[in-house]
């Protein structure tokens, strides 16, 4: 059944025109929306490349129906800043070159800042467990860890 | 495709080096050439030449051409450093194309960490050849001599006068064509201001941003969108088909049929995923996969087409006087590449030419295959590089690539291919299974006089090839250019003088799935196997582990590398292992060193692990690594790759284990094929040894090779269990504790 669903995203009222409310968000923001941030790695929740802010939580946007996101507000990579302009946590990933194929990196930046909007001083262990749900096969932990503490004025060596 | 080639140079004024494999054969006889025996092969039949390494523009911004592509090592970023640092301009101003096969030149498949070894040092002769000419320009124009010429930041400059140039003004207008200089002098490494240099990384603003756009994001103006519904079995056959409920999926548009090959098309993404789940599809019942819970007896049973010896030396058969003799058995499980992203390909058809733009590591042998499968002239099909996911050789980049190209001859319109989770856990290609025999001979001191060691794997010949999946579905020639699975039994010969050696490959006619390199192939299985059995020669000897291989080494270099690491990781001489503390949880250190292939980057490295004793539960707490790879061209580039081989090959050797019941893979996502987490992520230190005057050779891979060695040694100095079997699952540790 074709619907109309307004919501917020990246600070802009946003309507968008689906087919299917059941379709994931994941696809409505990367194809209907323009968006490239959140990237698809699995489609079932488990791996984290997906991840976007709906009302400043973490969620997968894979699992989540574009129906679920009416009224709320959602946020992307792209809405936490630019190359230009980037957020201080886009910033550290920059600065501790926390990247190497960099598919992976949208979860990890958009889980890691919704952990530091709650906690913004974790510990390493609280920064790892938080991130346990989130996947990177190229092997990039230890620098990921390192910006996360770098963005959080804790001890990034 | 030359024309071409010349069209997209034309459009400015600028100064090219072009470049054909001729002169770079001739050079090789000139420079420390990297061993045949490292190429991959896969490459060949040698293509025409070609146009264009390096492009001055007449805005004095530098183009390098590249056909090796990045795969998210950074290797753009070390490229543009190379061809930077030898023309003397910013490294702000060059930029870097790669792996479009109407572009840039065939400089073989990125992999076996040669991209820096064979491609920058391609670079780097272009670039001085292009700085030579532009000087010899210059002292024209300035009417100066050569020698009283200086370069700063692309201006070339009349030494103390200020009278200069910029290599703007001297490329102008003009279109000037030159051929690389095999012999061009090269700049001294001691006057290097950009190369050596931990500079950022030129992609990582745009990745971090979602600016970035990987092949996953690339769109094309009336693009539609399929996925693939793969065989019930590996070789099933489609008995028939019912795609009504799929049809009135809104966005629905067709099934594509061929073969064996079914696929549904629709205008969206999401129709085309619920149309994939929307057909009925009946297969035959195939069941011809070995029992995976008797891989290595059914491996042992499979027939050998050659055995190859690799090393001899002295005779393993002759008289020995040994004091003791130890016998050992390896086995490392099949694995898949297990990128992130799944695979993702768009294919355009039209007036009988095919465009296909890929995350391919190797487009130009993609560009063949893909012209063999339909009958094309290589021409005919073009094929453009776009990052992907990390692949770590080949995944299905080039598999979604056919498939693509499949349906865009049905449908005529540009086609866009993802691959689902379940078709790149169940479908790549796979790191095929590996098994080791080894035997040994030791003196009264306990120093090996003879060592023998086999190894089973898969022939490589074109019958177990990486041949296109899509290709094979439907029935179209499968032909592979002399492909096969990336010279896997390298790193088996051993760089320890025993005094007799035999190694041997066992190349057999059959393997369970599709075959291909994945990151360190071979050398990764091959090293574990050969630095498990020295351990265990050691500790039969009652010696140190790290002084036993002093003991067998001759060459310099790698004794350094060795006391090197010994300092980095404050290593403790230990005469044998044992448990250390009697609690439940114990904890062990175990070492590990390769010179990789015998010829290239030697690395080492120190684990540290922590067993739990009851649950069998493995933590590698901390790697430190010594490593040296000759010349660095960027260090922080280096430490980035051997952190991510720690991480990942952790990985492999703790986790990771392809299941499959008789006629399927049965892994299909990450719960059933699980991969290290945060949480078990081991710290890394790292000692780089740099060696400005030296070949640059690769940090793609090398560490991965020792990994598994030093975590198993580790174990073992922590329990007494030695640990023979990839993964290294809970289970087996407690059955190796049980001993
Ligand atoms: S793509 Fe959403 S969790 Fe993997
Ligand atoms: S950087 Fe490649 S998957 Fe994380």
């Amino acid at each position: 059944m074709p619907t109309t669903i307004a919501f917020r995203l990246n600070g802009k009222a946003t309507r968008l025109r689906v087919d299917d409310p059941q379709m994931p968000l994941l696809y409505a923001l990367r194809n209907d929306l323009g968006l490239q941030g959140p990237r698809f790695g699995c489609g079932l929740g488990q791996c984290g490349a997906c991840t976007v802010h709906v009302d400043g939580e973490a969620v997968r946007s894979c699992v989540t129906p574009v129906a679920a996101i009416k009224g709320r507000k959602v946020v992307t990579l792209e809405g936490l800043g630019t190359p230009e302009h980037p957020d201080p946590l886009q910033q550290a990933f920059i600065d501790e070159q926390a990247v190497q194929c960099g598919y992976c990196i949208n979860g990890m930046i958009m889980q890691a800042k919704a952990m530091l909007n709650a906690n913004p001083h974790p510990t390493e262990d609280q920064i790892r467990q938080e991130l346990a749900q989130n996947l990177c096969r190229c092997g990039t932990h230890v620098r990921i860890v390192r910006a996360i503490q770098r963005a959080s004025g804790g001890d990034a060596k | 495709m030359t024309i071409s080639r010349r069209g997209f140079l034309q459009k400015s004024g600028s100064l090219v080096v072009t470049f054909s494999l001729a002169s770079l054969a001739s050079r090789a006889q000139t420079t420390p050439a990297p061993p045949s025996a490292a190429q991959p092969s896969v490459g060949a039949p040698p293509p025409p030449p070609v146009d264009g390494f390096i492009a001055i523009g007449a805005d004095g911004k530098v183009t390098v051409f590249s056909g090796k592509v990045d795969l998210g090592t950074g290797v753009r970023t070390a490229i543009a450093q190379i061809a930077a640092e030898e023309l003397t301009v910013p490294f702000t101003s060059v930029e870097v194309i790669q792996g479009d096969t109407l572009l840039t030149p065939d400089q073989g498949v990125t992999f076996g960490s040669l991209s820096i070894q064979n491609g920058g040092t391609q670079i780097r002769l272009a670039a001085a050849t292009a700085r030579e000419a532009l000087l010899g320009k210059a002292a024209e124009k300035l009417g100066v001599p050569r020698t009283e010429l200086t370069i700063h930041d692309g201006r070339i400059e009349a030494k103390g006068s200020g009278k200069g140039v910029t290599y703007a003004e001297l490329v102008g207008g003009k279109k000037l064509e030159i051929k690389l200089d095999p012999k061009a002098p090269l700049k001294d490494t001691e006057s290097y201001s950009i190369v050596g240099k931990p500079v950022p990384r030129l992609d990582i603003p745009g990745k971090v941003t979602g600016r970035f756009m990987y092949m996953q994001d690339f769109k094309r103006e009336g693009m539609v969108h399929a996925r693939v519904i793969r065989p019930a079995g590996v070789k099933a056959s489609l008995e028939s088909f019912d795609d009504a409920a799929a049809k009135k999926i809104p966005g629905f548009l067709t099934t594509v049929r061929r073969g064996n090959f079914l696929a549904v098309v629709a205008k969206n993404e999401w129709a085309a995923i619920k149309a994939s789940r929307a057909v009925k599809a009946k297969w035959s019942d195939w069941a011809g996969l070995p029992d995976g819970s008797k891989i290595w007896e059914w491996l042992r049973q499979v027939k050998v087409n050659k055995d190859e010896v690799l090393q001899k030396a002295g005779d393993v058969a002759g008289p020995i006087k040994a004091a003791k003799k130890l016998t050992a058995t390896y086995d490392f499980a099949i694995h898949t590449h297990g990128s992130i992203g799944p695979s993702c390909a768009v294919a355009e058809a039209k007036d009988g030419k095919i465009t296909v733009w890929t995350a391919s590591q190797a487009t130009h042998l993609l560009q063949r295959q893909l012209a063999l499968m339909l009958g094309l002239k290589d021409a005919e099909v073009r094929c453009i590089y776009i990052d992907g996911s990390g692949c770590y050789g080949r995944n299905g980049h080039e598999d979604a690539a056919a498939d693509a190209v499949l349906i865009a001859l049905e449908v005529k319109k540009p086609v866009r291919v993802q691959w689902s989770r379940a078709d790149e856990h169940g479908w790549d290609p796979k790191g095929p299974p590996t098994l080791h025999d080894f035997r040994a001979s030791l003196d009264e001191g306990g120093m090996p006089v003879s060592w023998e060691s086999e190894v089973f794997l898969p022939d490589r010949p074109a019958k177990i090839s990486c041949a296109l999946v899509g290709a094979q579905l439907s029935g179209l020639p499968t032909d592979v250019p002399s492909g096969h699975p990336g010279g896997v039994q390298q790193s088996l010969a051993i760089a320890y003088s025993v005094p007799n050696v035999k190694v041997t490959a066992h190349w057999l006619d059959e393997t369970p799935f599709r075959a291909s390199w994945i990151r360190t192939p071979g050398r990764m299985q091959n090293t574990y196997a050969n630095e498990s059995f020295i351990d265990e020669c050691a500790a039969a000897a009652g010696i140190d582990p790290l002084d036993y291989r002093r003991r067998l080494l001759k060459d310099p270099r790698g004794l350094e590398l060795l006391d090197r690491l010994a300092k980095l990781a404050n290593w403790t001489p230990r005469a044998k292992g044992s448990a250390r503390g009697g609690g439940e949880v114990v904890t062990g250190r175990g070492m590990s060193y390769v010179k990789y292939e015998l010829v290239r980057t030697y690395v080492g490295v120190v684990a540290d692990v922590e067993v739990n004793r009851k649950t069998g539960a493995v933590k590698v707490k901390k790697f430190y690594i010594a490593h040296d790879c000759g010349q660095i061209i960027n260090p922080d580039g280096v430490r980035n790759q051997l952190e991510g081989n720690v991480v990942q090959t952790t990985s492999r050797v703790l986790f990771e284990q392809l299941t499959f019941d008789r006629s399927k893979v049965t892994s299909l996502d990450w719960a059933t094929y699980p991969i290290l987490t945060f949480p078990d992520a081991p710290a890394v230190a790292i000692d780089l040894i740099d060696r400005p005057k030296e070949v640059p050779w690769g940090a793609g891979e090398p560490t991965a090779a020792v990994v598994p060695a030093a975590i198993a040694n580790a174990i073992y100095d922590a329990t007494g269990a030695r640990l023979r079997s990839v993964p290294f699952t809970p289970n087996k540790v407690l059955a190796a504790l049980k001993g």
